[in-house]
């Protein structure tokens, strides 16, 4: 019986990742059209488009393979598994002990390796520069991740997210430069990785700028949404990660009933807001940096990883 | 000492690092000296608070000299160099940006390589200070080879003093004789450097000191 009730928490964990992700990307757009003065579309317009797309029909290319076809399934599909792993509301639900951190940065690198194989399968030009340069973009993001991750783990003395969140909570963190350091790498890995400004520009179809756009600029109808509605819970999985191992008061613990976890939910969707409303206001006032300069932006979340892995190091051994 | 103290004394020195790192991640003349001024405001925090912790009131003083001179008189007066030489926008780096930062890694995991064991008896503060301190001290030499331009060489220079400092604050203070006479050491170099600068630009009409060489007869 507890089993079952486990399970059912980790499934409405599940329904209410899929179910936010599009909210909060609507949220993001509604507040930069207002913070840009404008009216900006209502903040249920991804859900509709969404539906709009998988009701068309979808129009493939002569060339198109079986992986133009299959990637956006699997991309959706490791991108959700991804989301399960990450305390949101809860810690401790049954998933979260499945896999770690490790586990979610590789779970995150196949859906890019199956979207950068899909951008160049159609053969077209354009697919091939999203391609290429999301891959550049990723050879960097990936290991500042990973370096932010075994900081955080050589504190906590565990990769996985719940007992990581569990020990923030505890008072035995301190004051800690390594965990700045941290937060701002993970901040910068996030905004990379989501195709948000200073990298990527969300908003265009601009060649020169876009990396995110041009790898999908074949999809169409149902496929398209299923991409789209990845993207949606990537960014979801990103903002949900910084505030479950950075900020994580109020978060639930597994097995402590329904109101508990209903309070989670509120604190969550809290969280989440104010994580939008941060990523609106930062992409308002900064503007899109050169192609060519990204490698110094993720190559100075790299350094801030690596810097915050040795200070902790040098505490260790103090 | 409670725990608390020892990590705001390991926030201020780890943070003088990340400003070290800063430094090299510049490619503005303007910004790099602001951040220097920032590299000698953390450095004189890390020093008060040195001294609030170990009961040494002389720090108080190296303190407040590192303030005054470092954070604000020798900024002011690379910013009126900067402005009368016309170089607000010129760095020069030799190497890329992203080589010299992934170097500069490389010498903080050498440098605490080196420090940690060799200091096995001292205390847990003088430890992390000596670690730290040996870092920006190699990340300013660096920064000194990696720039081709006289006044980054000079903001490098200044910031391997700051190292020293922290170094002898954790080592359970200096005398205050020598930390005022190397204030005015620095001082003194300050204006030595600045009537070379305007030496080397009045002859070769740069302050690339690449120009140097060639004036030597080396081939570059």
């Amino acid at each position: 019986m507890a089993i079952v009730l486990d399970l059912l928490v980790q499934f409405g964990q599940m329904f209410l990742v899929l179910a936010l992700a599009p909210l909060l990307t609507g949220f993001v757009r509604k507040v930069k059209a207002h913070l840009l003065r404008r009216q900006g579309p209502p903040l249920v317009q991804p859900y509709r488009d969404l539906l709009r797309l998988l009701r068309k029909e979808v129009v493939l290319a002569h060339t198109a393979s079986w992986v133009f076809r299959a990637a956006p399934y699997l991309i959706f599909a490791t991108t959700w598994v991804a989301a399960a792993l990450v305390p949101t509301f809860a810690t401790g639900l049954i998933f979260s002990y499945a896999a770690d951190m490790i586990a979610i940065v590789a779970l995150l690198g196949s859906a890019r390796f199956m979207l950068a194989l899909a951008g160049l399968d159609i053969g077209t030009s354009f697919g091939g520069i999203g391609s290429s340069r999301e891959m550049m973009i990723a050879s960097l993001a990936e290991p500042a991740m990973l370096m932010v991750t075994f900081t955080l783990s050589l504190l906590a003395g565990s990769t996985q997210l719940s007992s990581i969140a569990a020990f923030m909570q505890g008072s035995a963190v301190g004051l800690r430069v390594s965990l700045a350091l941290a937060l701002v790498g993970l901040v910068m890995v996030a905004i990379a990785e989501n195709a948000r400004i200073p990298v990527d520009n969300p908003a265009t179809h601009l060649e020169l700028t876009m990396v995110h756009e041009a790898m999908i600029l074949e999809y169409s109808g149902r496929h398209l949404a299923v991409i789209e509605a990845a993207a949606f819970l990537k960014l979801l999985l990103y903002v949900s990660i910084i505030a479950c191992v950075f900020f994580p008061w109020g978060i639930a613990v597994s097995g402590q009933g329904l109101a508990a976890y209903l309070g989670g939910v509120g604190v969550y969707v809290l969280k989440l807001a104010v994580g939008g409303f941060l990523l609106a206001v930062f992409e308002t006032a900064i503007a899109k940096m050169r192609v060519f300069r990204v490698p110094d932006f993720l190559g100075a979340a790299l350094m801030l990883g690596f810097l915050a892995a040795l200070l902790l190091f040098v505490t260790k051994a103090g | 000492m409670d725990q608390l103290a020892l990590d705001v004394a390991h926030l201020f020195a780890g943070g003088l690092v990340l400003v070290s790192f800063m430094l090299l991640y510049q490619d503005r003349m303007t910004g790099l000296v602001n951040v220097f001024a920032l590299h000698a405001l953390v450095v004189s925090s890390s020093v008060a608070w040195q001294a609030n912790i170990q009961q040494a009131p002389h720090l108080y003083i190296t303190a407040a000299i590192a303030l005054a001179v470092k954070a604000f008189v020798i900024p002011m007066a690379l910013h009126r160099i900067i402005v009368r030489l016309g170089i607000h926008r010129e760095i020069d780096p030799v190497v890329g940006i992203g080589q010299t930062m992934l170097a500069g890694i490389g010498l903080v995991a050498l440098s605490i390589m080196v420090m940690l064991p060799i200091t096995a008896q001292a205390g847990t503060l003088a430890r992390e200070d000596l670690a730290f301190a040996l870092s920006v001290v190699l990340l300013g030499l660096l920064m000194m080879i990696s720039r081709r331009n006289a006044v980054s060489q000079v903001i490098g220079f200044m910031s391997i003093e700051n190292g020293l400092i922290l170094a002898a604050t954790g080592a359970k203070g200096m005398p205050l004789v020598v930390e005022i006479s190397v204030a005015f050491s620095i001082l003194v170099a300050l204006i030595v450097i600045g009537v070379f600068l305007f030496r080397i630009r009045e002859r070769f009409d740069s302050v690339d000191i690449h120009t140097l060489h060639e004036h030597r007869g080396e081939q570059p």
